[in-house]
């Protein structure tokens, strides 16, 4: 194993995001916090508490998954996707590493930088509503998986977009309305019982709601599905990584 | 640009390894049968056959599109090959590959950069990237035998075309490769920087590097290669040691500057290989180079006095060889 080149790539590009400070860290600081000021305490000062918790704290864990799955996603498909737009991959792929320690560098430093981000919104999210966090390990668990997970899917969708268009399609198609439909600020037992059943095909609604559970103990489903959930999915990721790399598509041609 | 490039590069293996070239040598790179077609049936290659041997410089030489970069990308590890083996000091570039690119430094054509990094940053990137650990001596004796160290504390955007290049070499040379691949290395590069280049790559072979280049440029591969490739439409023309290529091709002519211009040859040169230019104000003597060590001197001579003999006087006279364009263009065209 090439521990210097997984390092070597790993600290590059967590210092490409300390070169960014402003996109990387503060920008979703600050629209966290805009949530809180319109969802928390404009509009939620007008609705009731769910499953006893105050509606401001009660989208907290919400907010923190919906931060976290976009800017792992951007934070990995664009880490990957520089590289391969400005030609300088070709010393990656010409180096003595294997597939694994490519994905470790640039993956890991994307959840790395997604999972730092999402502990500063929990920080931020302290000076707002009164949080408690009856798991802390689970918390932790859901966090770090939810980052790695989503940071690999954004390594796919940066391998396979080819221009910027598709680099932002994804994630404004797909992961923002998931994200959105998944639970981020409602319990799924405000919906029509329709619309609860639809949703459960939303694979966002299992992170959400495990996630929730690590706060308040309250969750929309069980803890063992929303784990299973993320297991599936990572497993999905990694199988498709792994295919990437066994055909070198739209990267080793 | 400095001298002592020489430090740049490994030093433990080098002075064994030249020996060694002097001998009978085991080729460093040794391609057989390789293949590349695409999926949209395009053969880049066909079944192409290489050996490189150790500490030269050898020139691939071909018109764009003839597959240089395609041949250097497979042995590199850009491009999968689709059939046929390549293997670097014994090591398969697909099953051994660690070992196979551990010794490779790539200097690819595009000025590619992050352009945001710093020079020192980005070379030590490189170092990282092939599993050697940090030596700061080690980047500044690549710095500086490139001229780069004012700039280590730039970020590529800032720099010029011509210091992005030597940055490129910078990076291929951070990992003390033994083989050194550079594809068009001087591609809108002017005169001077070429010069600079030139020198880099010879201290480089002094050292034991392998070089292999890509060109496009005939003067490039006449200047500098030991051995040189033609590669045209995907199969290689021809491997030749540059001498002997240019003897066993190359034609001498004798151009003698006549005082007053000729209708036609005289009768009595008419078994001389003669011709008339420039409205018959010069008279032309074609011959081969490589027979110049025996016969032509002779031949020249008699040749003078024939002329002499047949009342023919010239004013002034010169040889000219042909160049390595246009052995390269004839190969071409033939193969064409």
């Amino acid at each position: 194993m090439n521990l210097r080149a997984v390092g070597t790539i790993y600290h590059f590009e967590l210092a490409r995001a300390w070169r960014t400070l402003l996109q990387s860290l503060v920008s979703p600081v600050i629209s966290t916090s805009l949530y809180f000021v319109v969802f928390g305490a404009a509009i939620g000062s007008r609705i009731q508490e769910v499953e006893g918790v105050s509606y401001g704290a009660f989208i907290v864990p919400g907010l923190i998954m919906l931060m976290l799955l976009t800017q792992s996603v951007s934070n990995a498909s664009f880490g990957i996707f520089f590289p391969k737009f400005t030609g300088t991959i070709y010393e990656v792929l010409s180096a003595p590493v294997s597939y694994l320690e490519i994905v470790l560098g640039y993956v890991g430093a994307a959840a790395t930088k997604s999972l730092i981000l999402g502990l500063i919104i929990l920080v931020t999210a302290s000076f707002f509503v009164p949080l408690r966090i009856d798991h802390p390990f689970w918390m932790l668990l859901f966090l770090a998986l939810t980052a790695l997970t989503f940071s690999l899917l954004g390594f796919i969708i940066g391998i396979w977009a080819e221009g910027f268009e598709k680099l932002q399609l994804v994630p404004l198609l797909i992961i923002t309305p998931l994200t959105f439909l998944g639970g981020s600020f409602y319990s799924i037992d405000m919906l029509p019982s329709v619309w609860q059943t639809v949703t459960l095909f939303n694979p966002v609604v299992y992170l959400v709601s495990g996630f929730r559970w690590s706060f308040y103990g309250i969750s929309d489903v069980s803890v063992g599905a929303s784990l299973l959930m993320i297991l599936v999915f990572l497993s999905l990721c990694l199988a498709l990584v792994g295919w990437i790399f066994k055909t070198g598509y739209n990267i080793k041609p | 640009m400095s001298h002592d490039i020489a430090d740049a590069t490994a030093t433990d293996t080098r002075p064994a390894a030249r020996a060694h070239t002097l001998q009978a040598t085991p080729s460093v790179i040794a391609v057989q049968g390789l293949t590349k077609r695409y999926a949209s049936g395009f053969e880049a290659l066909k079944r192409i056959d290489l050996d490189i041997q150790r500490g030269e410089i050898f020139a691939l030489l071909g018109p764009n599109g003839a597959g240089k970069t395609t041949l250097i990308s497979i042995i590199c590890g850009l491009v999968n090959a689709s059939d046929g083996q390549v293997r670097v000091n014994g090591h398969d570039i697909v099953t051994d590959y660690r070992a196979a690119r551990e010794q490779i430094g790539l200097v690819p054509q595009e000025l590619t950069s992050d352009a945001f990094a710093t020079v020192w940053n980005t070379v030590s990137f490189s170092r990282g990237l092939f599993g050697k650990r940090a030596d700061s001596a080690h980047i500044e004796r690549v710095l500086r035998s490139l001229s780069l160290w004012d700039k280590r504390r730039n970020k590529m955007i800032t720099l010029s075309g011509g210091m992005k290049r030597r940055v490129l070499i910078a990076k291929a040379l951070a990992h003390e490769p033994q083989i050194l691949f550079l594809d068009e290395p001087t591609a809108g590069v002017d005169v001077e920087l070429r010069r600079d280049m030139w020198d880099v790559v010879r201290q480089l072979r002094d050292q034991g590097v392998t070089v292999i280049l890509t060109t496009h440029y005939i003067e490039e591969a006449e200047e500098m290669a030991d051995r040189i490739g033609v590669i045209n439409d995907g199969e290689i023309v021809l491997v030749e040691e540059k001498a002997a290529l240019m003897r066993q091709l190359g034609r001498k002519r004798l151009r003698l500057d006549l005082q007053t211009p000729l209708a036609a040859i005289p009768e009595t040169l008419a078994h001389y290989p003669l011709s008339l230019a420039d409205d018959g104000n010069v008279l032309v003597y074609t011959y081969a180079a490589s027979a110049d060590e025996y016969s032509t001197p002779a031949s020249i001579s008699a040749l003078l006095n024939d002329i002499e003999a047949a009342g023919v006087h010239f004013k002034d006279l010169h040889t000219e060889q042909s160049s390595l364009e246009e052995i390269f263009v004839n190969l071409v065209r033939k193969d064409a």
